[in-house]
């Protein structure tokens, strides 16, 4: 174990080396050059012994990651924002081919107009696409959970793509001290991978194909069923890990002072760190506030939020994101969980951060006076510059 | 009597789903034979697409990977680097895919994967027009043509643009070798697929393939069509090997392109004038070609 000093993105990369990736596709976009800058760098120095395959457009970069997957290589991309968005095509190809991709997403505002601040949106709006989706609260976490993502992926009751997402700037060029694992330990941790259901030269098969409705279904089917396997595996792999190289990353969905609380805030990526200052602050002045931090957002993990559901009579959610839904996409889905639950707690969705805006320990604190207050609101846009200009 | 020299095994199975008559089966089975089994071959969206035949079955004794319609060059830029990685160097990599997946919506990534001098060759099977969903207009529709998306009315006369010069995009990016093929010619063929598979680097290869339901012609004229093709200019066969052109089918006289012509429902309507602004334009294409192979010179001994 070493101790770096590492930006989130330099997290990104140096988990990608100690994973030993055997080929890298990428196209740069900001904010998430330092990583595919950083990988070059290795793969220049000898550190890395990858293929590094610099394509034409982000497209592009998903297909070779594919293809190469497909033959058997661990393969590994990251990027942002529009570029997110224009693999969407191909997000829905690798999970159906159940390639075991793991991509690195800075989360990144979508235009118009042009934002490379933070914001949720260009991960959020792929959430159908098959993909988990982890959203990273620490440089720290961005490499435990790279690392986590490439077994998890191979794992044979899964088998499905990874994202592992950061906030733009506040972690991608934010340094943070980060532990290193020793390559040893890595290697202890996550073994080559076994492929399985790969094209083998020389032999006879058909990767992809078509099908009709007689058998598309069963496709389906199996995918769903390699979803509903996620939470025990992730449970597996967090298990290794903790044995392992020492650090439990505490499940789907981390809580910190929620078992007696009164109001639970549920946050997504660096709205966490604010968060918890603000309920330990909060709880030396006596009022009973607590936090959970929603790690896994694909598959969304409904029996953990049933459980949080059932503990609390004030739950709000943060959302960074606006996604043309009823309320913020994660409240929309915390609200599904709980449909039907016959205890639980009263919603609110907070839509903060978007666009990269700043979650200030002062509006987290305003959150917790609404969620507590007599009839707090269920959708509520936090610090818009029109109430602003109001407030004076 | 000529040699036989095209390969006897066979790497495509007979029991396959293209129509009868079908150029780009012919295009797949003689590119194979070619190639022989350590082959994996990317396949975008188009007719093969179906012609490999439903899961749980294929139709191809190696091995196939299906990809998204644009995406073939970088499909093959991805294999590639795999085989790379995992030490299965002697593994021939090809894409192959249709004119409107190579010419239209896949030109980036076939441009991408020329300039970063993937180590593949890239096939587009040339069939003029989106036929696998029903005869609609491709870059790759010849002038006059009419298809589905180009009808001929009293306002229309099928196609108003010319066909897209694939080859010369492709031979702008200074691919390691280049070549024209056709079914009709198929010792020809085979001799340019294992010349190409021999280099190594970016190849691409333009196969003709002639479409009887999409061109309207009997099923039966396929090989036929394809030497008028050639004879007439309007398909001539060449190649271009360390930028060097040569053409590898001589015609002494070009015949009239309306012997072509006249074999396909598609070019029809054409008036005598249409068919000899055709004429005129076959010729200088013929005679630009020529000039080219007198300019670039016999490869150095």
């Amino acid at each position: 174990m070493a101790r770096k000093v590492l930006s989130g993105n330099s997290a990104q990369a140096y988990a990608a080396r100690l994973a030993r990736v055997q080929v890298v596709s990428a196209y740069p976009i900001t904010p998430q050059t330092s990583i595919v800058e950083k990988i070059a760098d290795f793969v220049a120095s000898g550190e890395l012994p990858a293929q590094y395959v610099k394509v034409e457009s982000e497209h592009s970069a998903l297909q070779v990651c594919l293809s190469a997957s497909a033959l058997g290589a661990r393969t590994y991309t990251a990027t942002s924002s529009q570029g997110l968005l224009l693999m969407h095509e191909l997000l829905h190809w690798a999970s159906g081919m159940r390639a075991p991709i793991v991509m690195g997403v800075v989360n990144r505002a979508v235009a118009p107009p042009w934002n490379i601040g933070a914001d949720h949106t260009d991960t959020i709006s792929q959430r159908d696409t098959g993909w988990l989706q982890f959203y990273a609260e620490s440089n720290q976490e961005v490499l435990d959970t790279v690392l986590e993502a490439f077994r998890l992926a191979e794992d044979p009751a899964v088998r499905l793509p990874v994202m592992v997402a950061e906030d733009a700037f506040y972690l991608s060029h934010t340094v943070e001290p980060v532990d290193v694992p020793d390559p040893a330990q890595v290697d202890r941790f996550l073994p080559p991978r076994e492929p399985h259901a790969v094209l083998v030269p020389g032999e006879t098969a058909r990767l992809g194909s078509f099908t009709g409705p007689d058998r598309y279904v069963d496709f389906r089917r199996q995918l769903a069923r390699a979803v509903r396997e996620v939470p025990r595996t992730l449970a597996e792999v967090e298990a290794d890990y903790a044995r392992v190289v020492g650090r439990d990353l505490g499940g789907p969905l981390p809580t910190y002072r929620a078992d007696d609380a009164d109001a639970v805030l549920l946050t997504m990526g660096t709205a966490t760190t604010t968060a918890r200052g603000v309920v330990d602050d909060l709880r030396a002045a006596g009022r009973k506030v607590g936090l959970a931090q929603l790690r896994l957002f694909r598959p969304f993990p409904d029996d953990t939020i049933r459980q949080l559901g059932v503990s609390v009579d004030r739950l709000g959610v943060v959302d960074r994101a606006y996604t043309f839904g009823p309320s913020g996409p994660v409240a929309t889905e915390v609200g599904a969980a709980l449909y039907g639950v016959s205890r639980r707690p009263l919603l609110t969705s907070f839509l903060a951060g978007i666009g990269g805006r700043d979650v200030t320990p002062h509006e987290v604190r305003r959150m917790f006076d609404t969620l507590l207050s007599d009839e707090p609101p269920s959708t509520h846009w936090e610090d818009l510059e029109e109430e602003a200009a109001v407030r004076g | 009597m000529a040699k036989l020299t095209i390969p006897a095994e066979e790497w495509m199975f007979s029991g396959h789903a293209a129509c009868p008559g079908c150029g780009p089966a012919l295009a797949m089975r003689l590119l194979l034979k070619g190639l022989g089994p350590r082959t994996i071959v990317s396949v975008p969206a188009c007719c093969w697409t179906v012609i490999g035949t439903p899961f749980p079955t294929t139709a191809l004794r190696v091995g196939v990977l299906d990809n998204a319609i644009e995406a073939t060059g970088a499909s093959i830029s991805g294999l590639r680097a795999a085989a790379d990685a995992l030490g299965l160097a002697d593994v021939t990599v090809v894409g192959f895919a249709g004119d409107g997946g190579t010419a239209d919506i896949g030109l980036q990534a076939l441009s991408g994967m020329l300039e970063r001098r993937t180590d593949a060759i890239y096939a587009m099977y040339d069939n003029e027009a989106y036929m696998n969903t029903g005869v609609q207009r491709s870059g790759a529709t010849p002038w006059g043509a009419w298809t589905t998306t180009t009808p001929v009315g009293p306002a229309a006369r099928g196609k108003p643009e010319p066909k897209k010069d694939v080859m010369g995009i492709v031979l702008a990016h200074r691919p390691v070798y280049a070549a024209t093929l056709s079914p009709s010619f198929p010792e020809d063929f085979d001799r340019k697929v294992e010349l190409a598979k021999g280099l190594r680097g970016p190849r691409f290869l333009h196969i003709f393939a002639p479409c009887p339901p999409g061109w309207r012609f009997d099923s039966a004229e396929t090989i036929a069509l394809g030497r008028l093709a050639t004879e007439t200019g309007v398909f001539p066969l060449y190649e271009v090997l360390d930028g060097r052109l040569r053409i590898t089918r001589k015609v002494s006289t070009l015949r009239p392109v309306s012997d072509y012509l006249a074999k396909q429902g598609r070019f029809q309507h054409l008036t005598p004038e249409e068919i000899a602004r055709i004429e005129a334009q076959v010729r200088t294409d013929w005679e630009r070609l020529l000039a080219r192979e007198r300019e670039d010179g016999p490869a150095p001994a």
